[in-house]
């Protein structure tokens, strides 16, 4: 793929030259110029707004600071042991562990499930497919604002069902016990669309020579989804589940309009916590220890995955 | 990152196959028909819940307003507020797509088609950038946008933005430029072309399709965005939609019917546009998967 032949195209002026040396003098000449218009912005505003804030992260959650003037107040792994021992971490902890499991529990298998259904030949099958993805689209604030009103214990959808069953109205998310599975059920119906997509790309790369082999067999439907789909969808589901693992750290946005992190720390998840207790009461140390805690989850989960299930995709 | 698969195409049903049986037909319409039920009500019940008074909201928030309170949706649409939110997310998601495409289809030119020492080196250094969100550095972040004195500006939400697409978008642009026919290049440089007319007048007329791809994701991204507006900018005229749907939700805390109507116009852009250019923005928000 390299396109180094290109590179040394031969040069009527320089025909004369040794090959060699005509190819060196060609490459430098016209190199430099283009590296130096071409790289530097990038490599600039990449340095300075992604990889110093993250290094000086690391060197912030050492000390105890309110963000004016310089970082004094060496305390050591202090913030770290702070992290560890507060009882609203421990539940953000828990919650993002939740939320990866709902993913790859519930999220990915149903995603599948419709997929499979969206690719048959029915009418109709591109509309519900646009339909399922147009969640995905919309922006997580929105989505948990429309959320926050189908909760609506008053004015809300649910609120609506029980009264017509008679029944009093359900608070879901001031509820401490319901609140998070009740942001669950939201990230499901927002993001399940997305992995729907990827299945579905997935589904329509399988040569149909395959199923139909599958069909003179005698293979009923449910043994050719198991034995000859399913298998062939490896690389797919592997990559799903990547992008439900990362993304799930992610999540901040769609809890701020619905619980904002209540009620009493019940629906955190890792940057809500970041947020309400760095950012908010600016302890930039402590907000900055998060943040390190947060990136060594990522990186760690991302390299670990990568190693051990997508070694050959 | 598998670099083969096409971009993902929805509009484009299966081909081949024979058509489906009745029995087969009635649970696939059945089941979809229920699943399309969970996805549009809440937000069809938004858009009427815009419609009706408080009251009625209470007592029927699913059907059909009886008295249509143009007013609620007309009293956003007449504010100044919505539309300069609208202003506002436009202003900063346009110039987060102008330098995003600038700056990555430049780097990525270079890390595909000069030879230079460390090129690989460079290109992983840029590639970190797509292992951590950017929350996990926001403080920092916060203190640098702060000692640069761009808090409370618009380039003060762009520039992180940028910065934190660069390495999807370098990774599409130079997946891309590689995979064009080289014969392109041995031409260009018989002609005398140097690298940077090669660059301006036949690598970027040729990447319209890659162009589009990473500029819807770029504005997607930043049209949605709430973490770094909401700690960068301080002042409401400033406020891109997401920050203003919450400020609003405070101040009207229980008029549900307003914020219903609020919620529900800064939306319809992005329906009215997915819809109208569902084929791309599929493609383009899935890109980063298949390539």
């Amino acid at each position: 793929m390299s396109q180094t032949s290109s590179i040394s195209a031969p040069r009527a002026l320089s025909a004369r030259t040794p090959a060699i040396a005509r190819r060196k003098s060609n490459r430098v000449r016209g190199t430099w110029p283009v590296l130096v218009l071409f790289l530097p912005p990038a490599l600039l505003l990449f340095t300075v707004f992604v990889i110093l804030p993250m290094g000086e992260a690391a060197w912030y959650s050492f000390y105890n600071w309110n963000g004016y003037g310089l970082p004094t107040q060496w305390i050591g792994t202090k913030n770290y042991e702070l992290i560890f021992n507060n009882g609203a971490f421990r539940q953000a902890l828990i919650n993002n562990g939740l939320i990866i499991l709902v993913s790859i529990v519930i999220q990915i298998p149903l995603a599948l499930w419709i997929a499979t259904m969206v690719t048959h030949r029915i009418k109709g099958a591109v509309m519900f497919r646009l339909l399922f993805f147009l969640p995905y689209v919309l922006a997580d604030v929105a989505a948990g604002m429309i959320w926050r009103f189908v909760y609506d214990g008053q004015f809300g959808l649910v609120a609506g069902i029980f009264n017509a069953m008679g029944m009093s109205a359900p608070f879901w998310l001031a509820d401490r016990q319901v609140a998070f599975y009740a942001v669950l059920g939201v990230i499901v119906w927002k993001y399940f669309g997305f992995h729907m997509m990827l299945f579905v790309a997935g589904l329509q790369s399988i040569d149909k020579s395959v199923l139909e082999a599958a069909d003179i067999d005698g293979a009923t439907g449910w043994q050719k989804f198991y034995r000859v789909t399913l298998p062939m969808l490896g690389s797919t589901v592997r990559l799903s589940v990547f992008f439900a693992v990362i993304g799930s750290l992610q999540l901040f946005d769609m809890i701020m309009p619905l619980t904002g992190g209540g009620p009493s720390n019940a629906t955190q998840t890792l940057v809500t916590f970041l947020y309400s207790f760095g950012v908010m009461r600016m302890q930039v140390g402590f907000g900055s220890a998060v943040g390190v805690v947060l990136f060594v989850i990522c990186v760690v989960l991302a390299f670990s995955y990568k190693r051990i299930f997508m070694k050959n995709d | 990152m598998t670099e083969t698969t096409a971009p993902i195409d929805a509009a484009t049903a299966s081909s081949g196959g024979r058509s489906e049986r009745l029995p087969t037909k009635i649970y696939l319409y059945t089941s979809l028909t229920i699943l399309a039920a969970i996805i549009i009500i809440p937000l069809v019940t938004t858009a009427l819940g815009g419609f009706k008074t408080l009251g009625e909201l209470r007592g029927n928030p699913f059907g059909l307003p009886s008295d249509w309170q143009w007013e609620n949706y007309g009293g956003i649409l007449f504010s100044q507020r919505y539309w300069l939110q609208m202003g506002n997310s436009l202003l900063i998601a346009g110039l987060t797509v102008f330098l995003t495409l600038a700056f990555s289809a430049m780097a990525a030119f270079a890390f595909a088609h000069v030879k230079f020492f460390g090129s690989g080196f460079l290109l992983n250094y840029f590639l970190i950038g797509l292992m951590f969100p950017a929350a996990t550095a926001i403080l920092p972040l916060f203190i640098r946008i702060r000692d640069l004195g761009l808090l409370d500006t618009y380039w003060g939400v762009v520039l992180p933005q940028v910065a934190f697409g660069l390495g999807m978008s370098i990774l599409l642009f130079r997946n891309f430029f590689r995979n064009l026919p080289s014969e392109l290049f041995d031409a260009a440089f018989v002609d005398g072309a140097g690298y940077i007319r090669f660059f301006w007048s036949i690598t970027l007329p040729l990447s319209r399709p890659i162009i589009a791809t990473v500029g819807i994701i770029s504005f997607v991204g930043s049209w949605n965005s709430y973490i770094l507006p909401l700690i960068m900018l301080n002042s409401e005229s400033k406020y891109p939609w997401p920050l203003g749907i919450m400020v609003y939700r405070g101040e009207f805390s229980t008029d549900w019917q307003l914020i219903l109507a609020f919620i529900t116009l800064t939306i319809l852009p992005t329906v009215i546009v997915f819809f109208a250019a569902q084929k791309h923005i599929i493609a383009g928000l899935t890109a980063g998967a298949v390539k």
